[in-house]
């Protein structure tokens, strides 16, 4: 076990040099167009243009060009120029937002996704099983953009049931954080809980089949304790992959769109707000930063399928 | 006489069996497949409707996709009523009080007839969607094809390349290289690409989701250059390229066709979500996800700005899922299974990188 975290976590370094690699190609060389100027933004003055060329160094050789970039990110010298804001400082004023949404919407797709799952395992083919095959394909084909403005006309404005986005800190005021954010939450989980519904059926409806829970079966226990202990057990294991990759991609994706859709001050929000000023360096940092969290939560991930499937630090997993 | 008999013997027998290829009979599997022929039906009317849009445009609405009208007034049932009250308020969908013009209403305070902007804006998500799954289809296969084929460090290149972007954040990799295009232009060699063009988002798009189609087909070209009709080539003497694009691209045939599918669905809706934040198709330009983007500011006044693009985007996405479901059924009847990754292109994902 050892020295498959080892490995994995010298993989894991790899992927963060080639991930910082890739942003700034993205940054400073992909584009056509003097990247002072595009820092800078829209309405930058001549001297401002000037004093960035200075302070980046982009005479310099790319490697060069390259060092700079990962120290300004990360000694919290990044900022924005109009107005001239740190990058950092309202990264981190954003996670609590960011996370609460990313966690509570995961705590809740991961209860329904499994629960909808189960039931419809062991009702297979039945009314229920079917019924909640077709909540789970119209959940997976609801996009968040019309979801969410659905929800918001219907359940803020018209019966005024919830308040008008925006996020309040746990700290001040917890149920004002429950109540602002159980729409997001929702918006966020409705596709994954049709997704893992489905995933977890179809394992579930696998291991039924296998020779093991003939013997659970045979030895007598009841067929509760086969399906909890046995069936739901292993099907569990690849979930925990699943949930784990789809979390980081939460965090860093749908999280955005949502965010901007309920006003919720956070880390997406903040990169949203950026990219509609076409202003770079917030997006630089979020990029960045963003890409990290998730190359890291994907390494805990595999870490953690190491442990619970032996098979995959052995190296003799089919995959 | 009776050799040369026997090679009709095979079609004899085949009249009691019909004789049908493999494509006719899988085209016979997907027609007995209602939900799948209705979906498709719908997809069908939906390619219609935005390729109508220059027929309402001049006839019905005379105005363009992007022809503001912002101090104009309509007659609707002897009423005049501003396209944009002084309260910078769009007029609601008049139907055809006024002839067929503002059928949806007007789109914001620019006034610009909301209808047509949604006829085009289809266009354009249709043939950024399009566009897109065919270039990372195509980009797919090659890589997947050298890849599996030649195997050894090639491989372990492309494969690593492919897990590293796969395990990215892809719609924050699309935004940032949505925003910096947008504000740069792009230059590749002779290729000249200003911040607007609609070639940017797609070129995005197919570029972010590569993984997603090159990873499977890899898997399979594997699988495929371990078989017989390989090894028969190899004997016969043909080299890598007849081999890859020859003997194994052919056999890759139906998957390619389901993933195609597929991949314009998933790509449409990663349009609509790079464009919903600004980092996709660019103004004055509409597409479905910048008029929810724009809609979604006048929610509360006219909230059927946000939803009905939102409802043409799931329509079409749903559509085109169901109709690459019900491919990947009538092509390989065996994979049945596999019926249940529904969500776009998204697979069960095992432990990488």
């Amino acid at each position: 076990m050892g020295r498959f975290i080892a490995r994995r976590l010298v993989g894991m370094l790899v992927v963060l040099f080639a991930v910082s690699v890739l942003v700034f190609l993205i940054f400073n060389v992909v584009p056509n167009s003097p990247p002072a100027q595009r820092l800078a933004g829209k309405n930058a003055t001549p001297v401002l243009v000037k004093s960035i060329e200075e302070e980046w160094g982009f005479d310099d050789s790319l490697p060069q060009q390259y060092l700079s970039m990962m120290e300004k990110v990360f000694t919290g010298e990044l900022t924005s120029y109009e107005p001239r804001i740190p990058v950092d400082e309202t990264i981190v004023e954003g996670i609590p937002a960011t996370l609460s949404l990313s966690i509570g919407a995961g705590v809740i797709w991961l209860f329904f996704g499994l629960l909808l799952g189960y039931v419809s395992a062991i009702r297979a083919g039945g009314w229920l099983d079917k019924l909640l095959t077709g909540v789970s394909i119209a959940g997976i084909s609801i996009p968040v953009f019309l979801l969410a403005p659905v929800l918001i006309y219907f359940l803020t404005y018209k019966i005024e049931l919830f308040p008008n986005g925006g996020y309040v800190p746990i700290t001040e005021d917890p149920w004002g954080w429950f109540t602002h954010l159980i729409l997001p939450w929702f918006t966020v989980a409705v596709l994954s809980i049709g997704f893992y519904s489905r995933v977890l059926r179809s394992n579930m409806l696998d291991a039924m089949n296998e020779d093991y829970v003939r013997t659970a079966r045979a030895k007598g226990l009841s067929e509760r304790k086969v399906m909890t202990r046995h069936v739901l057990r292993n099907s569990l294991i690849p979930i925990v992959t699943l949930f784990g990759l789809d979390f980081g991609a939460t965090v860093a994706g749908t999280a955005i769109i949502t965010e901007k859709l309920y006003s919720l001050q956070g880390v997406g929000l903040y990169a949203a707000e950026a990219a509609e000023k076409f202003e770079l360096p917030p997006i630089m940092g979020v990029t960045l930063y963003g890409a990290f969290f998730v190359v890291f939560v994907n390494a805990l991930v595999d870490i953690a399928y190491a442990y619970l499937d032996p098979r995959v630090r052995l190296g003799t997993s089919a995959q | 006489m009776p050799a040369a008999a026997q090679p009709e013997a095979p079609t004899a027998v085949g009249g009691a069996v019909p004789d049908r290829g493999p494509w006719s009979q899988a085209a016979r599997r997907f027609l007995r497949n209602r939900t799948a022929v209705a979906f498709l039906g719908l997809f069908v009317l939906i390619v219609l409707f935005v390729l109508a849009a220059p027929l309402w445009a001049d006839n019905v609405a005379h105005t363009g996709p992007n022809e503001t009208h912002t101090l104009e007034k309509l007659t609707i049932d002897g009423e005049k009523r501003d396209v944009v009250n002084p309260e910078g308020q769009p007029i609601g969908p008049v139907g055809f009080g006024a002839g067929g013009k503002f059928f949806l209403g007007a789109d914001s305070r620019l006034g610009r007839d909301e209808m047509v902007r949604l006829m085009y804006g289809g266009r354009t998500s249709l043939l950024v969607g399009f566009g897109s799954a065919l270039i990372t289809v195509s980009l797919a296969i090659v890589l997947a094809l050298l890849a599996g084929y030649y195997r050894g460090w090639v491989d372990t290149v492309i494969a690593r390349t492919l897990d590293v972007l796969w395990s990215l954040p892809v719609l924050l990799i699309g935004l940032a290289l949505g925003v910096v295009l947008a504000v740069g232009g792009l230059k590749i060699g002779p290729l000249e690409l200003s911040g607007g063009s609609l070639w940017i988002p797609i070129l995005i798009i197919s570029f972010v989701t590569v993984p997603y189609v090159a990873r499977p087909l890899r898997g399979e070209v594997l699988a495929l250059s371990e078989k017989e009709f390989v090894e028969a080539a190899v004997a016969q003497g043909a080299g890598p390229l007849r081999l890859m694009f020859g003997e194994i691209l052919p056999n890759l045939g139906s998957t390619i066709i389901v993933f195609f599918t597929l991949t314009i669905a998933n790509n449409m809706l990663f349009e609509a979500g790079l464009s919903f934040l600004g980092a996709g198709v660019q103004p004055p330009n509409s597409s479905w996800g910048t008029m929810i983007s724009i809609g979604e500011g006048l929610l509360t006044t006219q909230p059927l700005l946000a939803i009905i693009p939102g409802v043409m985007i799931m329509l079409t996405v749903l559509a085109l899922n169901i109709v690459g479901d019900g491919l990947r059924d009538a092509l390989d009847p065996r994979s049945k299974v596999r019926l249940e990754a529904h969500a776009g292109v998204v697979e069960p994902r095992g432990a990488s990188v």
